[in-house]
């Protein structure tokens, strides 16, 4: 504590070069936390998707409908312990740049299949009994300031015509990276809308297993009990259904870790020339430290504080203009359901600034430590 | 008595015994300082002269524990410091020596208090018995009126005031000063021997100075020249107790 002064003074001599130093750690740690929630924003669903779930889509592809009479022959296979079914409804509401995920689900076993989703009782029990009924995220009612009791009306795009639903409920997920932006209504009412030639099919299946460990096993036995039907499935783990659809954008990892590792190799270089000019110019200070006793380690150790102490302050400063960033939400509008700055990239991203501080003062701290005092005193 | 014989009694404060420094440059070794001896004893005030080269600062930096002989033993207090390793010899250099150089080398971003107060950070002391120390040391130079000014706020002559006090508030054994008016006019200059001779006065302090200037030179109570890297004359001054100029 003694040694703060020392420390404050030093961090504060040339005050441009310390604010330009810390906007350079806020603006690496800044783009850091950006890239990190773009990460998850694309991954998000991956990590959180249950592993006790299958996916079942036409083997085709999403678009292509499965028949519900499937239903009832993938439940009898062994390990399937629920099953809900859902078609893609892709409505419009007031704008075409109002985007948010519609589904016609099914009431009866959504829950049972999807317990993460929480919901007031009362709530669903309201929805369960009105066929013109819907339920919200909590993203979504946010973001249109809806509440329950509206009117909300929807422009069908492929099925045409203007839905008019009745909001009986907002859900709001457990987990952090819940998607919240989802809009459901009743699969019976689009069964009973739509056109004759799309009556009887459902967009996809989830499938809740007893053990994980039977997912290979039961995805397997789906798609076989369907082989060579008009209807061939395709059955995948929801995480690994999930990551084929963010693999879809590309190799989003790839392109986040080659940007995030240029940006801190210049940071360090960049960091790494400071310190060693900081030090420089301190040379005779330095000396007359360690003439009148502060020894070699209390030298290398102060110098490469004030370089961690630099790179900390700067990157909590990035970290948090990250953190404040995302607070507004998804700035796509719906695009982007996981939306937000994980707790593990904050300290992943803390842990970054510690290493480049360290490495960057390193060098020029064990020069410090190595100055023999009679030598710099004569340079002075 | 300083003595440059190597006759000094076991009671000196300082002893150095066939001391010797060599440097190597560009493959040729260049002797500094060859088999000097010295003894200095406690309080007393010792100039040395000689031309650029003569091996002046050396032999300070030697006595301070800065540098390391080629050869020879330095003694001081008793303790034999010319085997300390880097780290003992730091300590050592913190508890028994003040240095005070010609180009003041304050840290400019510190106060004067906080400048005289880095010695004291490494002891033990509470905050109340550093400001205490300080204070007292910044009092003795003059300089109480001056404790929250930086070193640029500060004229040559303060600014080696606040050396002077940061080399006595830790209360060395003895004091190092490589040119403490070189940089100064002959006012300031004459106002900083002041203050060296009433430490070696009042306070007793054992003072080693090196200095070009003759008039400097001769506030000393013994003159040693260097040249070429022996002590070649020791001229030493009547004290003000016989009628001297001290």
């Amino acid at each position: 504590m003694k040694f703060l002064g020392l420390i404050r003074a030093n961090l504060f001599r040339k005050k441009i070069r310390f604010i330009l130093t810390i906007g350079s750690f806020a603006v690496a740690l800044f783009l850091f936390g950006v890239l990190a929630v773009v990460r998850v924003a694309f991954s998000g669903g991956v990590e959180i998707a249950g592993a006790d779930r299958l996916v079942v889509i036409n083997r085709t592809s999403i678009i292509q409908p499965l028949p519900l009479a499937y239903a009832d022959k993938i439940r009898r296979i062994p390990g399937v312990k629920e099953l809900t079914y859902a078609n893609w409804f892709g409505g419009v509401y007031q704008d075409e740049r109002n985007f948010f995920p519609q589904f016609a689900m099914d009431v009866d076993n959504w829950r049972k299949v999807f317990p993460e989703f929480d919901i007031p009782e009362e709530q669903w029990q309201n929805y369960v009994k009105d066929r013109q009924g819907a339920i919200a995220g909590a993203a979504t009612a946010k973001r249109f300031g809806w509440k329950v009791g509206d009117r909300i009306p929807i422009k069908g795009t492929f099925l045409g015509g203007v839905w008019e639903f009745n909001l009986d409920g907002i859900y709001h997920g457990t987990r952090q990276a819940d998607d919240e932006t989802q809009f459901w209504f009743q699969w019976k009412r689009f069964e009973e809308q739509v056109p004759a030639q799309y009556k009887g099919n459902v967009g996809w299946y989830t499938v809740k297993v007893d053990h994980p460990d039977d997912s290979l096993r039961i995805s397997r036995a789906i798609d076989a009990e369907f082989a060579n039907s008009p209807f061939e499935t395709h059955t995948d783990t929801e995480k690994a259904f999930a990551a084929g659809w963010v693999k879809q954008f590309g190799n989003i990892q790839f392109l986040i870790m080659a940007i995030g590792g240029v940006v801190f190799f210049t940071l360090l270089l960049v960091t790494g020339n400071t310190m060693a000019i900081a030090v420089r110019e301190r040379t005779g200070e330095l000396a007359v430290l360690k003439a009148v006793g502060y020894s070699d380690r209390f030298v290398l150790l102060f110098v490469l504080f004030e370089s961690l102490l630099i790179a900390m302050i700067g990157g909590a400063l990035g970290l948090g203009l990250a953190k404040i960033f995302t607070l507004g939400g998804d700035p796509t509008r719906g695009l982007l359901p996981f939306f937000f700055l994980p707790g593990k990239a904050i300290l992943a991203g803390l842990g970054v600034t510690l290493a480049v501080g360290a490495a960057s003062g390193v060098i020029p701290a064990i020069g410090a430590m190595r100055l023999r005092v009679v030598d710099a005193l004569r340079r002075v | 008595m300083v003595r440059v014989d190597g006759s000094g009694s076991s009671n000196s404060l300082i002893s150095a015994r066939g001391l010797s420094k060599t440097y190597s440059r560009g493959g040729e070794q260049i002797q500094v300082l060859q088999a000097l001896n010295l003894d200095v004893d406690a309080g007393e005030f010792i100039a040395f002269m000689g031309p650029s080269g003569s091996g002046k600062t050396t032999l300070l930096n030697l006595l301070g524990g800065l540098d390391v002989p080629s050869a020879g033993s330095i003694t001081v207090a008793g303790d034999e410091i010319t085997h300390m390793s880097r780290s003992r010899l730091t300590q050592w250099r913190a508890r028994h020596v003040g240095f005070v150089f010609q180009m003041y080398n304050l840290i400019p971003v510190l106060t004067a208090f906080q400048n005289v107060e880095l010695p004291l950070l490494l002891t033990s002391l509470s905050k109340a018995q550093r400001r205490q120390h300080v204070e007292t040391a910044l009092g003795v130079v003059g300089l109480s009126d001056r404790i929250h000014h930086y070193p640029r706020q500060l004229s040559g002559g303060q600014e080696q005031r606040v050396t002077i006090a940061r080399a006595i508030v830790s209360d060395p054994t003895f004091l190092l000063c490589d040119e403490p008016t070189g940089d100064l006019d002959r006012k300031s200059a004459d106002e900083i021997m002041e203050l060296i001779l009433r430490l070696v006065k009042e306070y007793k302090k054992t003072v080693l100075m090196v200095t070009h200037d003759p008039v400097v030179a001769a506030r000393a109570d013994v003159t040693l020249h260097l040249e070429k890297g022996v002590l070649v004359e020791a001229d030493r001054l009547q004290t003000v107790s016989s009628g001297g100029a001290r």
